[in-house]
């Protein structure tokens, strides 16, 4: 007799075929705060220990719109919010209105190596909310390093990317692609562990403060 | 009272092997005019060819051709004594030191804290061999009586003074802590042992030896008072390391670096205390020190973390000449509040809390390379932004027209001919008092591949050139 697993533990597990398809929600998420993108995502949200990598054509499509809410609550939980090495300067007063608690919001300044080494510290330590990071010089090596301290952690870590990324295989349970197609910018799932990513764009407000 | 006494019998010798890299190889301490060095002290691989204390050193290296010398330093005995005494402080207010090699603590009063004796006993044992110490303890009413006992008997343990005359009737003269001119003499008189002394009558003793002798009996079965200095931590942490031959080298360096951090985290739990921020100096033959600082922002104390950063930061420096000495300073003590952490806390288990976390990665990347963002009351998106090493309160919201959530360090042109005006214009003119006077109309807008950015022209120009400062991402 090998290990004993509850039946509800199995059944709650998004991997297992049960002949008709049935949404359970995983415990182990949190809602993105985007009503569209939870419908699609297995277990109605960011999943909760775990790599997402999201792939951006350009920079002010909403890439960040797409966490902010998750990451509002996130601190308002106490737990800190982990920049490391972001592009640009966080403009505090415009992520405190979208309801992020500045007190909670930590920025790491590092160059290309170091970023990589500092957002896998981050997530393993386990005592981050989120890791938010731009890695340039990430390979599938460093990401599998990443997924890895990720669910060590126990933490939800974000990496975004360029979209030039897409095509290349890529460790993380979760990617997203974010581009513009005329007026609005369009989110697609290009992968999704436990479910099928879906064919058509996810419906999307990026800017919701307008 | 209850006095517990630690003899340390090879202090010299222990000051040496602790920080000595192969303690197992024949090591000796030798002193003396350099005419005449003889050996002072050696260790078991030394003892164990048929070295002992006391022979010539040219002698003992006819017998160990690769017996390893090293010159007895004074200083650090008692540097290692006081680091010591720093250390028993965590176990008792009254600690003393006696004569050169002793250590007295008070333990009576602690014993409510430590448990009973067999129990502190043990922990202070713990403690020792920890530290590298080489000990006996004893237990006895009094001070005096604890020394000889620790001498005579490692563990023994007294309680009660009414049996103190029948056990130091059995103490051999010679570990009596008496003069030896006066052990001598009363060898010659044919008294070898306590019991024999204290059964003379006591006017002929103090006619023959003087009132010493007697004085130091009364103090050894307590008849009369044994009042002692006691010991004061000092204010500041420095300790010493002197290497044996030069390092220039990050890896040979950790071995002495572990030693002095123990040695920092023993004191600070000594005064229950922590440490904000400490020097490494590095000292080198024909050069300036080289400093390795680490600063911390909340205090800490706890000795593997303590070491983690200290060798990070260490790594960090170079080495610019072959190191001779390895120093650590610690100035900044402030009271250590430990983090606290919730009986139901879900988080795994090898969680390390968010300020262990911050240390590493300014260890590693730098000391202003983690910092927190608050909003200034300056109406130039500029000077908007305050960095900050650390935000102890969240500040109130301001309510702003709308801000993009990435700002450009500095504006840069946006050249796009399909660009669509969202919102705006938002005029910011200000800055006239300090020499960074801004006159611009903010906008927010749409560019052709979709990006919402804020852009400004220069107050009242409704065509021409974008300048982009910030993205709505």
């Amino acid at each position: 007799m090998g290990q004993l697993v509850a039946i509800d533990t199995l059944l709650r597990d998004a991997r297992l075929w049960r002949g008709q398809p049935v949404l359970v929600p995983e415990i182990n998420s949190r809602a993105t705060g985007h009503a569209a993108l939870d419908a699609s995502l297995p277990g109605g949200g960011w999943p909760a220990a775990a790599l997402v990598e999201i792939l951006f054509a350009s920079d002010g499509l909403g890439e960040l719109s797409l966490l902010l809410p998750t990451l509002a609550a996130l601190s308002s939980q106490a737990k800190p919010i982990v920049l490391v090495a972001p592009p640009y300067l966080p403009y505090a007063p415009a992520w405190q209105n979208a309801g992020l608690r500045l007190a909670q919001l930590q920025v790491i300044e590092a160059n290309a190596s170091d970023a990589l080494w500092a957002m896998e510290q981050a997530l393993r330590s386990g005592c981050c909310g989120a890791v938010l990071a731009w890695p340039t010089k990430a390979d599938d090596k460093s990401l599998r390093r990443l997924q890895v301290a990720a669910e060590t952690g126990q933490t939800s870590g974000f990496a975004f990317r360029p979209i030039a990324a897409q095509s290349n295989s890529s460790p993380a349970p979760l990617r997203l692609v974010l581009k513009s197609s005329g007026d609005a910018p369009q989110l697609r799932m290009i992968k999704c562990r436990g479910a099928l990513p879906p064919a058509t764009a996810i419906a999307f407000a990026a800017h919701a403060q307008h | 009272m209850l006095w517990a006494c630690i003899l340390l019998p090879q202090l010299a010798l222990d000051a040496v092997l602790r920080r000595h890299p192969t303690p197992e190889l024949p090591l000796s301490l030798i002193s003396g005019p350099v005419q005449r060095r003889v050996l002072l002290d050696v260790n078991t691989a030394a003892h164990a060819l048929g070295l002992v204390p006391g022979m010539g050193l040219l002698a003992a290296h006819a017998i160990a051709p690769r017996l390893l010398a090293i010159d007895h330093v004074p200083r650090e005995d008692e540097n290692l004594r006081s680091l010591l005494a720093a250390w028993a402080y965590r176990y008792s207010s009254m600690v003393s030191l006696e004569g050169e090699d002793a250590i007295l603590i008070e333990v009576e009063a602690s014993l409510g804290l430590f448990g009973p004796w067999p129990q502190f006993e043990r922990k202070l044992r713990d403690d020792l061999q920890m530290l590298g110490i080489t000990h006996r303890i004893a237990l006895a009413p009094t001070p005096m009586a604890a020394c000889v006992f620790a001498a005579a008997h490692d563990g023994y343990a007294l309680t009660a003074s009414t049996n103190m005359r029948q056990a130091l009737a059995q103490i051999p003269l010679s570990l009596a802590r008496i003069d030896p001119p006066v052990v001598t003499a009363l060898a010659a008189m044919g008294l070898k042992k306590l019991r024999q002394v204290m059964a003379l009558p006591r006017d002929g003793l103090a006619r023959r030896f003087g009132p010493g002798l007697l004085a130091h009996l009364d103090r050894l079965s307590g008849d009369r008072p044994d009042p002692r200095l006691c010991y004061r931590p000092p204010d500041v942490f420095e300790q010493r390391i002197e290497l044996n031959y030069e390092i220039s080298h990050h890896p040979a360096l950790l071995f002495p670096l572990r030693r002095l951090v123990n040695d920092l985290a023993a004191y600070l739990a000594g005064r229950d205390g922590g440490v904000q921020r400490f020097v490494i100096a590095l000292e080198h033959e024909d050069h300036a020190d080289t400093d390795a600082v680490v600063g911390l922002l909340a205090a800490e104390r706890d000795p593997a973390r303590l070491f983690d950063l200290a060798r990070t930061r260490l790594e960090r420096t170079t080495i610019p000449a072959p190191i001779r000495a390895l120093r650590l300073i610690a100035r900044e003590l402030p009271p250590f509040i430990p983090a606290g952490r919730d009986l139901f806390d879900d988080r795994p288990a090898q969680a390390m809390p968010w300020p262990a976390l911050r240390e590493r990665l300014r260890a590693r990347l730098g000391e202003d390379a983690v910092y927190q963002l608050a909003a200034h009351p300056d109406p130039r998106p500029e000077f908007a932004l305050r960095r900050l090493p650390q935000l102890l309160k969240e500040p109130a919201p301001v309510s702003l027209p709308p801000r993009p959530t990435w700002l450009l360090p500095r504006p840069m042109p946006l050249r796009d001919n399909a660009l669509k005006i969202l919102a705006g214009p938002e005029r910011i003119e200000s800055g006239w008092w300090d020499g960074g006077d801004i006159r611009r109309d903010y906008y927010v807008v749409q560019t052709s591949l979709g990006q919402r950015a804020w852009a400004f022209r220069p107050a009242g120009v409704n065509e021409g050139a974008w300048m982009l400062h910030g993205w709505f991402a």
